[in-house]
């Protein structure tokens, strides 16, 4: 293991995580909130300084492996989440540690899962950070800094890996830093579009651009407690939908968008099954809610509106699905668990998984008619190496037996079987609000200081996609020799 | 610029390599995933997976905007016909690699229905490459310049030689003779030398000097020889071909030792005035029988690495004063600096090289880089560049002591019109000018980048 290396990336990583914190730093200042913009300028030094001090020895040896790959993308989302959550305990916004840093790794991992039950409380500048941690998680923060660090490019590619999402990551042009460069425009540009509409659509200033970064990332941190209902706007609310169903489409699409190469952009196998899992969704939802609306419209409305915020793992509301009937809820129970497509900001299992796991299903029972049938798995008309589909049922595997461990951990705190679950599931797909008690108009202040570590856990597995974690507690990573 | 790599084996890989870490967006095409895989992963590059000289996978590598198409698999007619596909799909440039004698003497015939640009033969190139080393036996390394008016030798310096302790502002007082010396290699470590800087026996040396001035300078220190007169070589491949047909071309007497005896029918009769002897050349007892203590040059050219190194070790002790092995593996290159052993050829990494040479030179006329020739030296620790003066920049006109160079920079050469200056301090760089720098600061894309 090349730990100068790892110490050495780590050091950069905090040193733009101090840089990033100026932008808060500067509204705080505006604003004058006194002790928040404090918090921000001791927190930037501290970053500034600390990341300076890591990288200040430049490594000889800058060869990295898959391995180093994931432990530095595992190690500096921890570290970012620590020193993130600094400024909330700094300024005095949240109460307690844990809780602070429970806010922090929810917004980085863009779950939006909160602590706080009157949001409207905290200052700007504070609530600015959170739903900025959101955007700069949602796309990811290594990428960013490929995007805008020299670094030797010719082994970046096991970080690019180890944090982007889904089951497969390619890059769009053949450089690194040229990629993660155009995922990061277009990321910019569409977080943009959506400010720009909720702006002359009447929205404030300063709530448009929270909201945008909000939805861009996935994540669902909202500045009114009531979410986005708060706004009682029709135009908001269709405008929101459509733009969370759009940050959870894979971003190379919008590249062979850019580059007028539509079809294979529409050949796109897991944009046609998402297309159709949000469309089915909303149609059964409606159908099954309709008569609790006084228009078909509105039930409509907040049937898209529900579902795209579950699907895109995005986890804002309009309506509280808690009372809904069972058919609804159960519905979106399963959509926290799917998430959106591989290579977007979404969390969840991803689409993709999901076709290649029926696709494999099928094959199953194609062999046990035709035991000699040789049969190839096919995404997009390409052959699905077999290293993938391994791959897909790994993680599955693992995901269950996370899932199950954390459930048993969380019942500890001895609430009911439906809180216990769904919080978890929410945790691990990065949505944000489940059922029971953590519904989408509750909070998990309740959950005792060991369950908001469990839960911290399940959202930085859920968004490192599981290894990277895991990675760390292997033994042999630690040892010099790899032996 | 954009270029499309064929094949991903050794000279592919290479080629790759080079060019990716040059800035250029590289897409590599190879039907076998385990190589592509490793590939993305050691290299910033992306890759296709299948058959290269197939429309469709060519269309999804995209050919058609590339600048380049460099066709390096094993099989010459897969190289062919991707370059031909390549071409038609609307690439700028074709570069195909073809080994096959057979094939390359059509080449010239086909070369406008083919549209190439370029094609490498590694044998070929190694068997040139051996035998300029072969006529100027004192040097390790050789590398033309300027269209082969300037030439960058690599030496040793042997034990109680004259420049054992001097330092470099002495050589000119001491002997008159206008050489440079750009690059010193000591204990692993390089050294881009100043003036005040002390030689010692054991160094490694890089020269750069028209022709007449380095073997001047070579009988002066006492480490001339004569070129060889006779050679042996041990394997009867396509290389020991190539290479016994130019050496028989320079009135040179050569010997090929060959295992294969259909083999040695074959050299018999496209070599009629070489001995060929038909035997194995790892055999100490044959070595003797055949006089090898006595021939001026060995070079071993079978296809296992290993015996190429024990016979040429065995040539070493024989005291052989020049020999030279192949090496397929060539990364071993710690290893490799500790025999003693005075040249090793890997014919890959030479049409590698001199792919890559060509991709740099068609650069300067597409990008805004004014790079004419570039060649990377001491393992790729140094670079030699070749820029060419064409407007006023700020070095022009100004005596090269008032220059605030970059450290470890060195302008080595000034080459204007027929005339080759080995600059000293009050010598200028002026419009027109053909002017080397050695460095070991990688990447310069202009002559105005020398300075501080």
């Amino acid at each position: 293991m090349n730990f100068r290396m790892i110490v050495y990336i780590l050091g950069n990583m905090l040193r733009l995580e101090g840089l990033l914190m100026a932008v808060p730093a500067a509204l705080a200042f505006y604003y004058g909130e006194g002790p928040a913009l404090k918090a921000f300028l001791a927190t930037l030094a501290v970053c500034v300084l600390t990341g300076t001090a890591m990288e200040s020895r430049e490594p000889e040896n800058k060869r990295i492996y898959g391995r180093e790959g994931f432990v530095v993308v595992a190690l500096s989302w921890i570290m970012m989440s620590v020193f993130g959550a600094l400024p909330f305990y700094l300024s005095g916004a949240i109460e307690g540690v844990m809780n602070c840093f429970f806010e922090t790794v929810s917004g980085f991992t863009t779950t939006g899962a909160t602590i706080l039950s009157d949001i409207e409380a905290l200052p700007l500048s504070i609530l600015f950070w959170r739903s900025f941690t959101h955007w700069v998680g949602g796309m990811g923060i290594l990428v960013f800094m490929l995007a805008v660090l020299p670094m030797g490019d010719d082994r970046s590619m096991y970080l690019m890996r180890a944090e982007a999402p889904g089951p497969v990551v390619s890059k769009l042009v053949p450089k690194v830093k040229s990629t993660a460069k155009l995922l990061y425009t277009i990321y910019i540009v569409l977080t943009l579009v959506e400010m720009t509409l909720l702006f002359f659509g009447g929205m404030p200033l300063f709530d448009s651009v929270v909201n945008a970064f909000s939805t861009a990332g996935t994540g669902g941190f909202a500045i009114k407690n009531a979410s986005i209902a708060a706004y009682d706007s029709v135009y908001f609310e269709y405008v929101i939908t459509v733009f969370m169903l759009l940050f959870g489409v894979n971003f190379n699409l919008y590249y062979l968008l850019l580059i007028r190469d539509f079809k294979n952009a529409l050949r796109n196998e897991e944009l046609r099954y998402y297309a159709a899992i949000v469309i089915g969704s909303i149609l059964l939802i409606t159908a099954n809610i309709y008569r609790f609306y006084p228009t078909l419209e509105s039930a409509f409305r907040h049937a898209a509106f529900q579902v795209a915020a579950i699907t895109s793992t995005t986890g804002f509301a309009t309506a509280n699905f808690e009372l809904w009937p069972e058919f609804s809820r159960t519905l979106i129970f399963c959509l926290t668990i799917l998430g959106a497509c591989g290579g977007s900001t979404a969390g969840g299992l991803k689409v993709s998984r999901f076709i290649i796991l029926l696709k494999m299903a099928a094959r199953e029972v194609r062999h046990i008619i035709h035991p000699r049938s040789v049969n190839l798995i096919k995404l997009d008309g390409y052959k699905v190496e077999e290293d993938v589909t391994h791959g897909v049922t790994g993680y599955i595997i693992v995901y269950i037996l996370l899932l199950l461990g954390s459930f048993i951990l969380v019942s500890l705190d001895n609430f009911d079987f439906t809180t216990s679950l769904t919080s978890v599931v929410t945790c691990l797909s990065n949505v944000g609000p489940g059922l029971g008690m953590v519904g989408p108009e509750d909070n998990f202040g309740f959950f005792s200081g060991f369950s908001k570590f469990v839960l911290c856990m399940d959202m930085l597995l859920g968004r490192l996609e599981i290894f990277p974690i895991i990675l760390l507690f292997a033994p042999p990573v630690w040892r010099k020799s790899y032996m | 610029m954009k270029v499309v790599i064929v094949g991903d084996g050794k000279v592919g890989g290479t080629i790759a390599s080079q060019l990716a870490t040059e800035g250029h967006d590289i897409i590599v095409i190879d039907n076998n995933t385990t190589v592509l895989t490793n590939a993305v992963n050691t290299m910033d590059i992306i890759s296709v997976e299948g058959n290269g000289a197939s429309l469709e996978v060519q269309r999804r590598a995209g050919v058609e905007s590339a600048d380049i198409l460099i066709a390096a698999t094993s099989a010459d007619e897969v190289n062919m016909l991707a370059c031909l596909l390549g071409k038609k799909l609307g690439a700028r440039h074709t570069i195909a690699r073809v080994r096959s004698p057979e094939y390359i003497s059509q080449i010239a015939f086909l070369k406008d229905e083919l549209g190439l640009s370029m094609s490498v033969n590694p044998e070929l190139a190694a068997a040139g490459e051996i035998s300029r080393l072969l006529r100027f036996p004192s040097a390790l390394k050789i590398e033309p310049f300027a269209r082969g008016r300037v030439e960058l030798v690599e030496v040793r310096i042997p034990e109680h030689s004259v420049l054992d302790g001097m330092p470099l502002w002495a050589i000119y007082k001491e002997f008159q003779v206008k050489i440079l010396i750009c690059a010193v290699q000591r204990e692993g470590k390089v050294f881009i030398p100043s003036g005040a800087f002390v030689l010692q026996a054991g160094d490694k040396i890089n020269v750069t000097a028209p022709h007449l001035e380095i073997a001047k300078f070579f009988r002066i220190i006492g480490i001339f020889r004569s070129s060889v007169k006779s050679v042996m070589i041990i394997g009867g491949g396509r290389m020991a071909y190539y290479l016994a047909k130019e050496m028989l071309m320079l009135r040179v007497r050569v010997k090929i030792i060959e295992l294969d005896m259909k083999r040695c029918e074959y050299l018999c009769e496209m070599l009629p005035e070489a001995v060929i002897i038909h035997g194995d050349g790892t055999d100490k007892e044959l070595l003797q029988e055949e006089g090898l203590e006595k021939t001026d040059a060995v070079v071993t050219l079978t296809s296992m690495d290993e015996e190429n190194i024990v016979v040429s070790l065995y040539a070493k002790v024989k005291k052989v004063s020049k020999v030279i092995a192949k090496i397929n593996r060539i990364s071993f290159d710690e290893i490799l600096d500790k025999l003693d052993i005075d040249g090793f050829i890997s014919p890959k990494t030479i049409a590698a090289n001199n792919i890559v040479r060509y991709v740099r030179a068609m650069q300067n006329s597409v990008g805004s880089s004014n790079v004419e020739t570039l060649h990377r030296l001491i393992n790729d620790q140094v670079e030699a560049l070749e820029f060419r003066v064409n407007e006023n920049s700020p070095v022009v006109g100004i005596p090269l002591k008032d220059l605030r160079t970059k450290d470890e920079l060195l302008v080595a050469t000034i080459i204007r019109g027929t005339q080759v200056i080995i600059p000293a301090g009050n010598d200028t760089i002026e419009i027109g000018d053909n002017v080397i720098i050695v460095t070991a600061k990688k990447h310069l894309m202009d002559l105005k980048d020398i300075l501080k």
